[in-house]
């Protein structure tokens, strides 16, 4: 078997919050907490959750736009978690990232043209090369050469996310990291980035890791999914096992939570008690046993580990 | 015999701005009865905010105004009374749950305060009374520990508690029509789903009638007996929940239904609408949606078309189901 594109190993990354007289109490905010998973070449990871469980802390490790606090990441087998800032920058090229807010990510005082070239000059082209690649960009992610002389308040949500697609595509990476791509846009312009992320992952043979929120849409583009809760990865498989087939009672609870557009379906709804824990004081034992329906008393005490329970189907949970 | 609460008629919405005049809202019509819920739905920009905005008449800060149409409630015409009149019924008789939780409740004042003020004002009751209905709406709404909530900030409150205090706040009155702005788009699923179970049980409980304003799809399928499909500022379709999600006519309405990803469904590839929603500067002169439509013809560009009804109570903007004759006309 192939050796997979990423592997992530036990990471975690704690955030310190001071408290206290003169700050000198600190405690630490668990965003991510013993997370491992593998990404292979060619398919799409979907990581969801809801707010705060960290799935996009975790992209941010991958990247390298943060430091880990304990663990290894590794990229084709070598380890990328203890290089240089240096050294991160070129690897760079392998991995790029598009971001969740199309409106935040684009630098307003910049040329589209400049804003691709910048990738483009980092990592060595040189500048004919470089013009032709803008104007090849331009047009694979759907938009036309003679945009690349206009300023990104002149273009509209969807299009924006298209110059970041393109600005992610500029140096030909294997990963491309997506948080939250499409949660930013409208219904009718969702569909057209994600029918491009599609193509575009045919085209070029990318790996992706998917990082929503919105399950329909995890479900529509990814080969494996990871569900995410306070910072642990609760349960991770292939789609159709994770969707038909889920273990996890919250895995159950999310999936039973999304409105359905089909108002002839009646289904039986697990409406779960709370609010999702902060992360600053995560609950003793499983972190899901405040809301969890079948919590026991083992729950509230040990930590459950992620089991294998099939063919590259892992749960935490003490009662599967 | 079903009794309509609220009428909206044809109503024209204009936002007076430095390139020109922008009609936000242009001719809208839309009728809600009494327990009914109507679902309103369109991308950003399609005039639904400000359809809600104006039936409140919370206009007189922006530089929007009413230029036509009318609005009834009850029989009587919205449009006419006096500010103080308004008043009288904004809070008491049509409530609003706004979209944004955070920035809706004022973040200087503690929960209970803000709660007692809508009770002290319609209902009169006296400061003890008042705290009382305030710590019974909370109970009722699902907030855990009401009796230190109302002694609390927004601020030491999560995202799903905050849209809860909002829903206790527009239910502290008991009112007839409720007007629910995007209301669960910035939760999660697990706090959406607690959000809209409550809003259903509040709903079955007293003949109350609400307006459902959102984008998606999957909340109007599971809440509303009736949707009403808004694009750039106008009504492209209405009908019941039922024949809107089976027998969509529009062209719009067809490709915001194919756009969405399904639970449980494979598809190698969404159906999706090219281009994007018209801007005001640059509104198409004939039919709104042409530009974006695959069956777009010649008349599609001249003329916009009228709301017609297709069969019985279902509605719809389009040439291709209106007459040959009109259409020759053109």
């Amino acid at each position: 078997m192939a050796a997979p594109l990423v592997e992530v190993k036990n990471i975690k990354k704690y955030f310190p919050v001071k408290k206290g007289v003169l700050g000198r109490k600190r405690s630490f905010i668990k965003a991510v907490d013993d997370v491992s998973f593998t990404i292979n070449k060619g398919e799409t990871l979907g990581l969801v959750g809801e707010s705060g469980c960290g799935k996009s802390t975790t992209g941010r490790l991958i990247m390298s736009l943060l430091e880990l606090t304990e663990g290894q990441i590794y990229f084709e087998g070598n380890q990328i978690s203890n290089l240089t800032n240096n050294q991160i920058r070129n690897t760079r090229e392998n991995f790029q990232m598009i971001f969740q807010d199309p409106y935040a990510s684009l630098n307003p005082r910049m040329k589209i043209r400049d804003i691709i070239n910048e990738p483009l000059i980092i990592h060595g082209y040189n500048k004919g090369d470089r013009m032709n690649r803008i104007t090849e960009l331009l047009e694979i992610v759907g938009l036309s050469a003679y945009h690349a002389d206009r300023y990104p308040h002149q273009f509209s949500g969807g299009q924006r996310q298209r110059i970041g697609i393109a600005r992610a595509l500029a140096i030909n990476p294997k990963l491309i990291i997506a948080d939250e791509p499409v949660s930013a846009l409208d219904v009718s312009i969702q569909s057209q980035i994600l029918n491009l992320l599609k193509d575009l992952q045919k085209s070029f043979n990318l790996t992706y890791l998917f990082i929503a929120h919105d399950l329909s849409v995890v479900e529509h583009i990814s080969d494996r999914v990871g569900v995410m809760y306070l910072g642990k990865i609760v349960e991770i498989a292939d789609k159709e096992t994770l969707y038909k087939n889920g273990q996890h009672p919250y895995t159950k609870a999310l999936l039973s939570a999304v409105p359905i557009p089909d108002p002839k379906l009646k289904r039986e709804r697990i409406i779960l008690n709370g609010d999702i824990p902060s992360p600053a004081n995560p609950p003793s034992g499983c972190t899901f046993h405040t809301r969890c329906p079948l919590a026991t008393e083992i729950c509230k005490q040990e930590v459950p580990k992620l089991r294998q329970i099939g063919e590259g189907h892992s749960v935490s949970c003490h009662l599967v | 015999m079903t009794e309509k609460m609220l009428e909206i008629t044809n109503l024209k919405t204009y936002f007076h701005g430095d390139d020109g005049v922008v009609k936000a809202v242009d001719g809208v019509t839309i009728t809600v009865n009494k327990g009914e819920t109507v679902g309103v739905v369109g991308e950003s920009g399609c005039g639904k905010s400000v359809t809600s905005l104006s039936v409140m008449r919370l206009l007189h800060d922006t530089p929007g105004e009413i230029v036509d149409g009318s609005i009834t409630f009850e029989g009587k015409s919205l449009l006419d009374l006096s500010e103080k009149e308004m008043r009288m019924i904004r809070g008491n008789e049509i409530a609003m749950i706004f979209q944004e939780p955070m920035t809706s409740l004022n973040p200087v004042y503690k929960i209970g305060k803000q709660l007692e003020e809508v009770i002290k004002l319609h209902l009169h009751y006296d400061k003890k009374e008042a705290r009382n209905h305030a710590v019974n709406m909370l109970k009722l709404v699902g907030l855990p520990r009401a009796e230190d909530v109302v002694n609390e900030y927004p601020h030491q409150l999560s995202g799903g508690m905050r849209q809860r205090v909002m829903i206790a706040m527009a239910m502290a009155c008991n009112p007839k029509l409720l007007i629910a702005d995007e209301p669960t788009t910035a939760l999660d699923v697990t706090i959406q789903a607690q959000i809209l179970d409550l809003m259903r049980k509040l709903r079955d409980e007293s003949e109350r009638s609400i307006m459902l304003i959102t984008h998606d799809l999957g909340v109007v399928a599971e809440m509303c007996d009736r949707v009403v499909v808004m694009y750039a500022g106008e009504v492209v379709e209405e009908a019941d929940v039922l024949s809107i999600f089976e027998n969509p006519k529009h062209p719009y309405t067809k490709g915001l239904l194919g756009s969405v990803p399904k639970l449980g469904q494979d598809l190698e590839k969404l159906d999706s609408i090219p281009g994007n929603v018209p801007t005001p500067a640059n509104m198409p002169k004939g039919c709104k949606f042409a530009p974006r439509c695959e069956f777009a013809m010649d008349v599609c560009w001249k003329k916009d078309p009228s709301l017609l009804a297709t069969n019985g109570n279902h509605t719809c903007r389009c040439w291709l189901y209106q007459d040959q004759e009109k259409i020759l006309e053109v």
